[in-house]
């Protein structure tokens, strides 16, 4: 009764480690929630901080690629639809939180929100761009779209990271300074694409031509 | 030397192997999960908190006068552990983590420009110039939020009064503290410090706009702008200048630090206003600290009886 040879799945602790720590903050806010201790403005707090990791968890799923590029890594990779899952998931909460809790579905000043307030249209717009990601974020929906088509619907995720960063940084009153350091952030996963782009186009270049030696 | 275990209790080596396997996964799972877990709890804050400082029993309640709400007031612990005061930094818990430099004695404040005879006096020269009183003001900050808080003070009118302000006064301009040693964050270039605000004559010697000494019957705390401050119920928050130095009289209407750094978002008159949008979020309601649910926002902040005359002719409009 010998058992086929099984092929070791690599790092396989790697997904359920990442799944179990990305769930963290929500335990701790739930539980400084059902203590009070989320400070003089528990809502605003909570909504802050939805924000804020829908914002990190994006950022993370933008990140496998270059860790790829630079430091030849491919384990993030397999990470990055739960990293983008997990960014739409904070996303919800966030829009939720502020719609339910904070506005009490107050929806004249919703409207008013989605139509006047560019903070709002960024914030609301980045989360539009990543319903249909989520949606098609099945191996499935892969087959059905085709591998072209599905890459190129998934490039919405660069746009949704502006509009996202935008949505913070108009946010703040005045101190941008942390803002900022998000800014720089996926100005770099920017910045490393690019690079990694024209590096390959000119080695094509090259191997086109025939080379004068 | 012990004898070779019985064959029995050797592991497999195929299983010996696993069973490593195993706890080695483990261990990583967890130092992965753990790691992931506190570095978002770094990154958004949400490592447990210490636990709050306990707060004092309010004085029992004197009879109001005629200028106090008799909404129940917030929280000492939150209107000391929710500020605004950037020169300790922007963090609404950073005023009272970090104004333990401020020394609010020995303190001193100036009075310059178009009075009688400019003076300098000490804090507690002062304090013995004018009975205090117990006012319960409305606070509503231009963040849309909103506190009940018990002051202690006098009518900055009575202060105007022994001030001598000549005829030509029109304004009345307030500076706080400039030095980095007490004040941290007035070493970074966020706001052009020091702090200025400033009133227009009538409004300084409206009843209800008030010098503020203490609050819940207690000194201020720093954080609260120790140890003499300006509340002005119907305007935004920010009009309320702390931790005062200076104060001078002049014909022309004094620059004031937010509308330096927002000319757009902030005015000189601050009036509450919920007709009024900021630029990138609605004024027509507020969340009062305490309160789950939002509530509307009043005109000039519910003391629209009392000052509404003040701004007779002006577009309210440009009140913001």
């Amino acid at each position: 009764m010998d058992s086929p040879p099984r092929r070791p799945v690599p790092l396989p602790w790697l997904k359920p480690a990442v799944f179990v720590g990305a769930l963290v903050p929500l335990g701790g806010l739930a539980v400084q929630a059902s203590r009070d201790a989320l400070g003089a403005d528990p809502v605003a707090t909570a909504l802050n901080r939805l924000g804020l990791l829908a914002l990190i968890f994006l950022l993370a799923s933008l990140a496998a690629t270059p860790a790829k590029m630079l430091l030849g890594w491919t384990w993030p990779i397999r990470l990055r639809r739960m990293l983008g899952l997990m960014a739409f998931f904070y996303a919800s909460l966030h829009l939720t939180t502020y719609v339910a809790v904070d506005q009490r579905f107050d929806w004249p000043v919703l409207w008013a929100d989605v139509t006047q307030r560019k903070f709002m249209v960024v914030g609301f717009a980045a989360f539009l761009l990543l319903l249909p990601l989520a949606v098609t974020s099945t191996d499935a929906s892969v087959r059905r779209l085709g591998y072209r088509r599905w890459k190129a619907l998934h490039r919405l995720v660069y746009l949704a990271a502006v509009l996202a960063v935008v949505h913070f940084l108009w946010r703040v009153k005045l101190d941008i300074r942390e803002p900022l350091i998000y800014a720089v952030v996926l100005g770099v996963l920017f910045l490393v694409r690019v690079v990694e782009a024209v590096r390959t186009r000119r080695a094509k270049a090259r191997g086109a031509q025939p080379s004068v030696a | 030397m012990s004898n070779p275990p019985p064959s029995s209790e050797i592991t497999p080596e195929p299983l010996f192997r696993r069973r490593r396997e195993f706890l080695k996964n483990s261990a990583l799972f967890t130092l992965t999960a753990a790691g992931t877990g506190g570095g978002l709890l770094a990154l958004t804050g949400g490592a447990p908190e210490p636990k709050a400082v306990p707060a004092p029993e309010p004085p029992p309640l004197k009879v109001l006068g005629r200028y106090s709400t008799d909404e129940t007031p917030t929280k000492y612990e939150a209107i000391t552990h929710y500020n605004n005061f950037y020169e300790f930094g922007t963090e609404k818990t950073d005023p009272a983590a970090n104004s333990g430099t401020l020394k609010p004695r020995p303190w001193s404040v100036a009075v310059e420009g178009l009075v009688k005879k400019p003076f300098s006096v000490d804090i507690d020269q002062l304090l013995k110039w004018f009975p205090l009183e117990e006012r319960i003001y409305r606070m509503r900050c231009v963040e849309a939020w909103s506190m009940v808080i018990p002051w202690s003070g006098f009518p900055l009118a009575e202060l105007v009064k022994r001030c001598e302000p000549l005829g030509s006064a029109k304004y009345v301009a307030f500076q706080t503290l400039l030095d980095v040693a007490q004040m941290p964050e007035e070493r970074t270039h966020l706001l052009d410090w020091p702090y200025l605000e400033g009133l227009r004559m009538d409004e300084a010697m409206h009843p209800l706009a008030l010098i503020a000494v203490g609050l819940y019957g207690k000194s201020l705390p720093n954080q609260n702008g120790a140890p003499i401050r300006l509340v002005v119920p119907w305007k935004y928050g920010f009009k309320g200048i702390k931790s005062i130095v200076k104060i001078r009289f002049l014909d022309a209407q004094p620059q004031t630090t937010w509308a330096l750094a927002g000319p757009s978002e902030y005015g000189f008159y601050a009036n509450v206003n919920p007709a009024v949008d900021h630029p990138r979020w609605s004024q027509a309601t507020e969340r009062r600290i305490g309160e789950f649910s939002r509530r509307k926002t009043l005109p000039f902040n519910g003391y629209a009886d009392e000052v509404a005359s003040l701004y007779v002719g002006l577009d309210p409009k440009k009140l913001f």
